[in-house]
């Protein structure tokens, strides 16, 4: 079965939506882009992190990218900016920054 | 036209029988006044094995309508009951529920909505939740709230339409009367609703599907309402073919407006529900006395059939409207103002005046009706100008 294609549904008409409010199949949650309406955006100290992976455990949105079993960065399309990566960090490497400023680093 | 046994009994027993011809999935049911029995006699049919329904005893009508709102998204043929103050509990499912598309059908026994408190029939709860989108049937006797039923699960389940329908009886007088009524053997009422096969059931593992999702923040909201409006704008064409094949088979005509004497009517009256036997006996009366006097029943409110009743008063002189119920502060009862809005792009206009009657089960004596129309024919005769709101049998 080929995936449920929601690219334009920006341009959709009201009768090109599925009945009644319905996503029409499951696993999909990845491909709808959750981090619009973010206020403030995470990042993180490389030289403070230990690599402890609090943050990835306790990321409600799974948007701490992981490679090969380290931290690398945070998936922005996802991250609604709740702060709890930056709550739980015991060494204090990750602090939340405004949305919208310059942040070289974050990547 | 199928065999049918001729039954003296309420209209809340024969609501409760189309219940079980139907054969619900689930009924998730609370008792309020006047509807209790429908659910009571409906229960006991489950506790005999009559019906093999899933029966859901719930804490309030909130709950009743939840219930009802996600056995019907799992994929049930859903049905319950309610009336007043538990319509108006229901208020916020209500919404859900069309807005979901699902198929549920529930009788509501209008009752008036307290304070003070009042166990008696007028419209205010039905009217309360006629922007729900709901489709809603009237009934004036037990014999059309049984029909209402059976049409309303075929209408409901329509892949054209897929929204919740209200049927509704008049409190106590429809309910709780007894009345003389034609009951459909099982079988053909097996075969006229057919079973419910839902296209989008959360039980379905096969194909996971999710329900009721988030549309805010710039989202879709916009557009599902659209499609909603559509969908009950579309359902007034197979209210009336599901109302025709039932004709068919039951012998007793349908339509969403039933007009009597209206070929030539000078004066008319627009009534819901159980008064209009009332004012038939009183055209009926003076069409005797050579007056030229017409009736038109609304049975279906929602759709509200608007080219149908512009159709059938465009050419009477003076029509009054009924209203069982107020819009504080409007002008007029809420089926005045939709009728009047309904006859606004006709070419010639009939003299309008709108009645409050009967609020909180009033008494609606013969007399307030022949007053109804003796001011239309006041009006009609150029003798009396058309005045504002009436409240009709007031002290």
């Amino acid at each position: 079965m080929s995936k449920w294609d929601i690219s334009s549904i920006d341009d959709w008409k009201s009768e090109d939506f599925p009945r009644g409010a319905m996503i029409p199949e499951a696993g999909n949650s990845a491909d709808y882009v959750t981090g619009g309406w973010r206020s403030e955006r995470p990042w993180r100290d490389e030289s403070k992190c230990t690599q402890c992976l609090i943050c990835w455990i306790y990321c409600p949105d799974s948007s701490v990218v992981l490679n090969d079993g380290k931290v690398v960065s945070f998936d922005l399309d996802h991250c609604k900016g709740c702060g709890i990566c930056a709550h739980e960090c015991p060494s204090d490497a990750i602090s939340m920054a405004l949305e919208g400023c310059e942040l070289p680093e974050v990547k | 036209m199928a065999e049918q046994k001729i039954v003296a009994t309420t209209g809340n027993s024969l609501v409760a029988e189309a219940f079980r011809q139907c054969a619900p999935d689930v009924v998730p049911a609370y008792p309020i006044t006047p509807q209790t029995t429908i659910v009571e006699e409906f229960a006991k049919f489950v506790a005999q094995g009559r019906v093999h329904t899933e029966y859901v005893t719930v804490e309030s009508e909130h709950s009743a309508m939840s219930a009802a709102v996600g056995a019907s998204a799992a994929g049930a043929r859903v049905m319950t009951a309610t009336s007043s103050q538990g319509l108006a509990y229901m208020w916020e499912e209500l919404h859900i529920a069309a807005g979901l598309r699902l198929p549920i059908v529930m009788a509501n026994a209008n009752r008036a909505l307290a304070a003070p408190i009042n166990i008696h029939c007028d419209h205010s709860d039905i009217m309360g939740a006629r922007d729900t989108g709901w489709i809603i049937y009237f009934a004036e006797t037990a014999q059309e709230a049984y029909d209402n039923t059976l049409m309303a699960i075929r209408v409901a389940e329509n892949p054209q339409v897929m929204l919740p329908v209200m049927t509704t009886l008049d409190g106590f007088i429809t309910t709780h009367s007894i009345d003389r009524a034609q009951l459909m053997d099982d079988e053909t009422v097996k075969a006229f609703v057919g079973e419910y096969h839902p296209e989008n059931a959360l039980l379905d593992t096969d194909h996971p599907v999710s329900h009721g999702n988030f549309a805010g923040l710039g989202g879709t909201y916009f557009e599902f309402k659209q499609a909603e409006r559509t969908a009950i704008d579309r359902s007034l064409g197979v209210i009336k073919s599901v109302g025709a094949e039932w004709s068919a088979v039951s012998g007793r005509p349908f339509d969403v407006v039933e007009g009597w004497g209206m070929e030539d009517a000078e004066i008319a009256i627009v009534v819901i529900g159980s008064t209009a036997g009332n004012v038939r006996h009183i055209a009926r009366e003076l069409r005797a006395q050579g007056v030229k006097a017409g009736v038109l029943k609304i049975r279906v409110f929602r759709p509200f059939p608007f080219v149908d009743i512009a159709e059938a008063l465009k050419g009477v002189k003076a029509v009054a409207v009924l209203d069982r119920a107020e819009s504080f502060g409007a002008e007029g009862g809420p089926l005045f103002l939709e009728v009047r809005s309904a006859l606004y792009d006709c070419t010639t206009r009939p003299a309008m005046v709108n009645y409050i009657y009967g609020l909180g089960g009033a008494d609606v004596k013969l007399e307030l009706i022949r007053r109804v129309y003796s001011d239309l024919a006041d009006i009609a005769g150029g003798v009396a100008e058309p005045s504002g709101l009436v409240y009709l049998g007031t002290r």
